[in-house]
Formats: structure tokens, C-alpha cells, sequence
């Protein structure tokens, strides 16, 4: 028997909420982008499911397309990070305050 | 079997998510996340991407979680992280909005699929020529579009981590430190 799509949907939810309290709750900078990354495959899943529902291969064109700015993303995020870790040499969040008002 | 595979993999997937949130040491954390995006590449193959669940596994668990490692040995980062916290109460009203949030979602789910309608028969022939037909016709200039975009994350992540003036050759670093020193 088929696995329900609504089964893969919930599952992706509960994914992608522990990846949003994830980037809430943590201060490392590099759990909070791989929480973000979770969030990223959750809606992944959601994507493909809802393609798998409906026939059509265009939601999994568009998981590809995330993937690839994911991708992009983590590059740009991580020499982001280690150029904060020169300066500051941490990588806790909560001290990266220069932009605080 | 496809929902014994499923039962399987879903409380593998979502312990190894918590997991990674409860992690203080951040290299286990990601090799919780390699686990969790293992599984997911599992609930691909369970939806027919077979594509997609071979790019997830070469992509996400080969090369950026690879990354992560990397940046994570290179910095250094296997320090306790700070516990107190800064705003009073976010640690629990971040659980709690995150439950709301799932709860939500789930309701959508509920009221808007349904949440035991099994999918039709799935498409037949080639999964990956499939996409690779629709890649190829509809979305050509999107995909085309992604070469610019990594190179771009390409030369601006070689742009930001970047030594300034050192590691390179006397010429090249004068040349680019000078600038700099000039009122």
C-alpha cells in the first residue's frame, strides 16, 4: 500500500518546526544556518510530496532549484561566518551587535 | 511496505532533528543533520524522486554538510556554548510558538489534503528523464540562471573569507593593501 501523502506532509511540519526552534533557541551560529538547512529539506519534502500527488514533475524541478540556492546560500553564509570569527573570534550570535542601535 | 519503510524512517528522521537541537557539541549536531537528510533521501525514493533523492544525498550530505565540517575544523568551534540566556523566557516561548506553529500546519494539512487519501498510481516511465525533460524545456533559463548564482556564491565566498594583504604574493599584496593605507 501507498504511503499517504498527508503522512509526508505532517513529517516535513514537525521537520521544519524543530528546525525553526532551532534557529530561535540556539546562539552558534553554525547550528542556527544547519537548522535553517532543515528547514530548507523539510520544505524539500513538502515540494516533492505535493509533486508525487499531483502527478506532475515540476515540484521536484522546483526541491532542485532550492537545493541549488541552498547551495549558494551556505557558501556565502559560512565566509560570512569565518569572516566574523576573524574579527571576533566566536561564533556566537549574540555578540555580533555592531549594527544594534 | 512503502508504509513499513515510512514507520521506519520517521522517527529516525525527526530523533535525529531533535537531536541535532539538543547537541551542545556542534560537529555531532551536524552528523545528525547528515542522518536526518539520509532519511529524507529515503522518503524521496518512497515519492518516486529518484532524481532528487540522489542530488540530496550527493549535495546535502556529500558536499554541504562537508562544508560545515570543514568551516567548523577550520575555526575551531568545538567550545561550550553560552547557556544563559539573553531575552528572559525565549527558550520556552520558542518551544511553545514552534508547537503553535506545528499545530497550525498540521491543521492545514488536516483540513486541506486530508490526511489519509493515498496518492493515485504513480507516473510511469523515467523518473529522471522526466525531470530532465522539464528541466530542460520549461525551466531552461532558471537553470541557466543557477550557473550565475554559484558562480557568484563562488567568487563572493572567496571575496568575504579572504585574508587581507597576507597569503599573497609581495607585488599582488602591496598592490592591494595600498589603498587601504591611503588617507
Amino acid at each position: 500500500m501507498k504511503t499517504p501523502i498527508a503522512f509526508f506532509l505532517v513529517l516535513s511540519a514537525l521537520l521544519f518546526t524543530i528546525g525553526t526552534v532551532g534557529v530561535l533557541v540556539r546562539r552558534n551560529a553554525l547550528v542556527i544556518f544547519m537548522s535553517i538547512e532543515l528547514q530548507l529539506n523539510a520544505v524539500n519534502l513538502t515540494l516533492i510530496a505535493f509533486s508525487r500527488q499531483l502527478g506532475e514533475v515540476d515540484g521536484q524541478v522546483l526541491a532542485f532549484f532550492s537545493m541549488v540556492v541552498a547551495a549558494a546560500e551556505v557558501v556565502v553564509g559560512l565566509a560570512i561566518i569565518v569572516a566574523i570569527f576573524r574579527r571576533r573570534v566566536s561564533a556566537n550570535v549574540d555578540e555580533v551587535s555592531l549594527l544594534k542601535w | 511496505m512503502d508504509l513499513v519503510v515510512f514507520w521506519i524512517m520517521a522517527p529516525v528522521s525527526i530523533g535525529a532533528a531533535v537531536l541535532m537541537l539538543f547537541q551542545r557539541n556542534a560537529v555531532y549536531a551536524a552528523l545528525f543533520l547528515i542522518l536526518n537528510q539520509f532519511t529524507l533521501a529515503v522518503f524521496f525514493v518512497l515519492l518516486d524522486a529518484h532524481f532528487l533523492a540522489a542530488v540530496q544525498v550527493i549535495v546535502y550530505a556529500g558536499a554541504i554538510m562537508v562544508l560545515f565540517l570543514f568551516v567548523m575544523m577550520f575555526l575551531g568551534v568545538d567550545r561550550r556554548e553560552a547557556l544563559a540566556e539573553t531575552i528572559p523566557g525565549q527558550r520556552w516561548l520558542a518551544v511553545g510558538l514552534g508547537l503553535l506553529l506545528a499545530a497550525g500546519v498540521v491543521l492545514a494539512v488536516g483540513l486541506g489534503v486530508g490526511l489519509a487519501r493515498a496518492p493515485g498510481p504513480p507516473p510511469g516511465g523515467d523518473n529522471i528523464r522526466a525531470v530532465a525533460r522539464v528541466l530542460f524545456t520549461d525551466y531552461v533559463f532558471p537553470f541557466e540562471l543557477t550557473s550565475i548564482l554559484l558562480i557568484l556564491a563562488a567568487v563572493a565566498a572567496m571575496v568575504l573569507a579572504r585574508r587581507k594583504g597576507r597569503g599573497l604574493p609581495d607585488l599582488e599584496a602591496d598592490a592591494v593593501s595600498e589603498p587601504e593605507r591611503a588617507p
